[in-house]
């Protein structure tokens, strides 16, 4: 049993659980006007953030939301109510404002619940609300000092943390009843570095679903020492940072965070609404070669502590690895309960959602690019004029096409396979599926992000994780400001 | 008249403040809201989704011994509250004290009795039930199918409308509310190219008062126009050429702007614009305001976040940096008053922020503005997030139309738009006259005489 001071009233440990008799009772009232599917998502959320600048933690905060959607859904059409107060009333009222989408008839509710018993993707005993807040600032403290150590340059640190623990239970028509505690903690530090008047900034974060353990990994490695320094490292080389050539060209991705790229240009693409609904380029093409035979894309739920990973997702169903691009063919796409039906398939439990207030959409959780066969350096040296991109900072795709446009926060010139100037304001342009076939190169050194992600998609927000080897693409439009490059 | 009693709002507000400064707190701010909205969703003539629910929400600011905590919670329950404000007064023990940490001077602040009727409520809003709007979606959506063959698919049409309410109580003596409602439409149709391609692409009206919203036909019919026009796009050469900017496009670029004004930005030197106030900023073409006075305007309010009466603040005026735009911390650290720009934040928080930010209209059309144009490209949509605040440095995805001796020749994509932030206002040599006040970012057409496009 947990000794946490934080549950959810509804949850088993909570004052007043929600049992499977008050979700039939709940279901029915949802279904009374003939919707033929109905569910209920109980979420209880708790977040805690420090954040620290000029030397000192200058604010703490702490946010707690609750409340109850219900969803009916009839064929296509889908009704969503949503209230705060967890009161029988005002739940029963939800229930039948959600049943409105329907217009006659009733329809049966499940006898018996399902309750699906996957654990152990990541630890919910242990919370980082929990702990003392003082070892919370003491963390922010350390990243301060290390920062600061670091190099003279450094004129300002910024560090945070951000910790939640997101509680939810929900009950199906189908017959599903599912329980969850999901824990998050984000670190991040920023610094910038003035050098006689030109500025830069560095960051450098990280975290996972998981309490504080996230920064007792061997070597140092995820400590605030580590990130402070890495902020710096990344400041300090973009002090040096020149104007980037402008044009079509080699690109070589480092592993890790570069698989936001894959993320945007292509897992969007593959979630099931989209081609359900005819709008993605990826639509009708399972079995065809979308990308060069080295890629195989998965996405993979159950990585121990990543961002992403989930145990069940927000309509109860639990996700395994599902494989979407195998050696290049398409193979598969990501699907919740309603494209799930529409395509006559099984969920693959990517049906995620913001909170209460929002319906469910196929998301994405872990998105990887496998590793391929190439030794990274000798892809570096293949490269006679290009560019390297090592952090990246955002991205968005026009999912209709795959167009998409990325920006780099770190990025360097490879000349005669070194690499070698740091380049500013760099952009990568290109078309995913047209990026995808030029993958000429892949690594064999996969590595999945430190946990920074957080997807949008229909102004609903959810972390995810992505990973990747080094990446070489053949050609990608690079958007710099130096003309001839 | 509507179901929103301020007067409730400020009462539970002065409950909450009077218990946190009871509990040790030097100075409480309570800001209590309250809402409900409607949404609706149709795709290809059916519903998709029919959305409804309330809200209401409670952030309190606690400042003790200058050690700061926010705290935010939908738990307004009465065992709710007690652990909210507990919970404040712990974590507040846990801050470390800031010396420029409090709230405005008591003198400073407005009185409910100086606070300007501004019309941003519709009180007929709320009766606009699923029925209408989804028959308004429909009819929105059918518009935009029917205009061309090849524009047959959709991510559908949504209409929606929401409304609400909300109070500020500190403990410095200021009590206000008000109430807001926000209606639009948007229709987002995909058509196919002739390479088997799909573009998509949308159009939208938002409107205070939901009487005001564009018909849905119209916005239907605009919306296939603009998705149509993207038939066919390619690439151009990589090369360094005029840019004008189309008023969503715009819209972001002036966004930026206003980021970087921001006294937040300024006083942590994460602005290319610290220490440039008094200096030449833009072209002497570009004027920028911020007004939140404007009557149904979608930024307006009569106070700010802390209390103080809200104001017009001319930021830039003829491509000098008049001021940045502050709050009453970001006006301390800075040695200035507080332009009346505080705005809280779901989790609590106060920081500065715009209202209506506003680049003035010119003189000339957007068409005449493009009839002048030799060769440029004309953006209407742009991608990604390349711009470094410190720097200035700006580069993203764009796609629009090629012109050439003033006339539209054909459409473009996958190209970037690269310039200093800095070096792009300096540029920009045609300001256009037209203004549709959607956003609270709002900007007319404009034109910049040269960038960097990274094309083929």
């Amino acid at each position: 049993m947990s000794s946490s001071r934080y549950h959810a009233p509804f949850g088993p440990q909570g004052g007043t659980p929600i049992d499977a008799e008050i979700a039939r009772k709940l279901l029915t009232v949802a279904l009374a006007q003939g919707g033929d599917y109905a569910d209920l998502f109980f979420e209880y959320g708790v977040s805690g953030s420090y954040s620290l600048e000029e030397g000192i933690l200058k604010a703490a905060g702490r946010s707690v939301s609750m409340g109850l959607g219900v969803r009916v859904m009839k064929d296509d059409a889908t009704g969503y109510a949503y209230v705060q107060e967890l009161t029988p009333e005002a739940m029963q009222r939800a229930a039948r404002t959600a049943a409105q989408i329907a217009a006659s008839g009733g329809t049966p509710t499940p006898k018996t619940f399902e309750v699906p018993g996957v654990t152990g993707r990541y630890e919910q005993q242990i919370l980082s609300l929990d702990v003392a807040g003082e070892q919370k600032r003491e963390l922010l403290l350390r990243a301060d000092r290390a920062a600061r150590a670091a190099d003279p340059r450094v004129i300002r640190v910024e560090a945070s943390l951000h910790e939640e623990l997101r509680e939810v239970l929900m009950a199906t028509s189908t017959g599903k009843l599912a329980h969850d505690r999901q824990p998050m903690v984000r670190f991040s530090v920023r610094v910038i570095a003035d050098d006689n008047g030109k500025r830069q900034t560095g960051s450098s974060g990280g975290g996972g679903r998981m309490s504080l353990e996230y920064f007792d990994v061997p070597q140092g490695v995820h400590s605030p020492e580590w990130h402070a320094q890495e902020a710096v490292r990344h400041a300090i080389a973009m002090l040096d940072a020149r104007e980037s050539p402008a044009g079509e060209m080699e690109v070589v991705l480092a592993p890790g965070d570069s698989g936001i790229l894959l993320h945007e240009a292509v897992g969007h693409g593959l979630e099931a609404d989209f081609n359900r609904k005819g709008t993605s380029n990826y639509t009708g093409r399972i079995g065809q070669r979308v990308a060069s035979e080295l890629c195989t894309v998965v996405d993979d739920a159950s990585l121990h502590g990543s961002r992403g990973s989930i145990h069940v997702d927000d309509e109860g169903n639990t996700p395994e690895r599902v494989t979407l691009i195998q050696d290049g063919i398409l193979v598969g796409y990501m699907h919740d309960q309603h494209s799930a039906k529409h395509f006559k398939t099984k969920p693959t439990g990517n049906g995620r959602r913001e909170s209460f207030q929002a319906h469910p959409m196929p998301r994405m959780t872990n998105t990887l690019l496998l590793a391929g066969p190439h030794d990274p350096d000798s892809i570096i040296r293949s490269v006679k004029k290009g560019v390297y991109a090592r952090k990246f900072g955002g991205g968005q795709v026009d999912i209709s096409n795959g167009d998409f446009v990325f920006s780099l926060t770190e990025s360097y010139l490879i000349e005669d396979g070194k690499i070698t100037t740091p380049l500013k304001g760099v952009n990568l342009i290109g078309n995913g599926p047209d990026v995808m076939a030029k993958i000429t190169m892949l690594g064999n050194d996969m590595e999945t992000s430190d946990g920074i992600w957080t997807c949008g998609k229909d102004g609903q927000s959810v972390p995810v994780g992505v990973g990747c080897p080094t990446i070489k693409i053949a050609s990608v439009t690079v958007g710099g400001t130096q003309m001839g490059g | 008249m509507s179901q929103y009693d301020i007067n409730k709002l400020i009462e539970l507000g002065g409950q909450v403040v009077e218990r946190a400064r009871k509990g040790g707190a030097d100075i409480a701010e309570a800001a209590v809201s309250e809402g409900q909205h409607l949404s609706v969703k149709v795709r290809l003539g059916e519903p998709e989704l029919v959305e409804e629910a309330g809200s209401r929400s409670l952030g309190l600011r606690v400042i003790r011994d200058q050690r700061v905590a926010v705290t935010h919670t939908s738990d307004l329950t009465p065992d709710g509250l007690t652990r909210f404000i507990e919970d404040a007064l712990e974590l507040v023990q846990l801050s470390q004290p800031d010396v420029f940490a409090g709230a405005p001077d008591p003198s400073l602040l407005s009185k409910a009795s100086e606070h300007r009727d501004l019309q941003l409520f519709d009180p007929s809003i709320d009766s606009i039930d699923a029925a209408r709007a989804l028959d308004m979606a429909k009819r929105a959506e059918h518009a935009a199918l029917s205009v061309d063959p090849r524009c047959k698919n959709s991510e559908g049409a949504t209409v929606s409308r929401q409304s609400g309410a909300s109070a500020l109580v500190t403990s410095g003596g200021f009590q206000g509310g008000t109430r807001g409602t926000y209606a639009s439409i948007v229709v987002s149709p995909v058509a196919d190219d002739h390479d088997g391609k799909k573009r998509s692409g949308h159009h939208w009206s938002a409107r205070r008062f939901f009487a005001e919203l564009d018909a849905p036909e119209a916005v239907g019919l605009e919306a296939a126009k603009r998705t149509l026009a993207k038939l066919g796009s390619r690439k151009i050469d990589t090369q360094e050429v005029a840019v004008v900017f189309d008023p969503d496009a715009a819209r972001a670029i002036l966004g930026l702007f206003a980021s970087c004004a921001n006294g937040g930005a300024i006083w942590r030197k994460s602005s290319y614009l610290a220490e440039r106030e008094g200096q030449l900023v833009a072209s002497p073409l570009v004027s920028m305001v911020d007004d939140p006075l404007i009557v149904r305007g979608p930024g307006s309010r009569a106070f700010d976040g802390e209390g103080l009466l809200a104001r017009k603040n001319v930021v830039v005026d003829e491509g000098v940096l008049k001021t940045f735009i502050l709050d009453t911390y970001s006006a301390k650290k800075l040695g200035k008053q507080s332009t009346g720009n505080a705005s809280r934040g779901s989790s609590g928080g106060v920081g500065a922020s715009t209202t209506n930010f506003i680049l003035t209209p010119g003189t000339i059309t957007p068409e005449e503005l493009l009839k002048s144009c030799d060769r440029a490209l004309y953006v209407t949509d742009m991608m990604g997030f390349g711009f470094n605040a410190v720097t200035g440095d700006f580069s993203r995805g764009a796609a629009g139309f090629w012109i050439e001796k003033g006339e539209r020749m054909f459409p473009v994509s996958e190209v970037t738009i690269s310039l200093n932030i800095d070096e792009l206002w300096k540029r920009v040599d045609a300001v256009a006259n037209d203004q549709d006040l959607r956003t609270s970012i709002c900007s007319p057409t404009f034109r910049v005489s040269a960038m960097t496009i990274a094309g083929k």
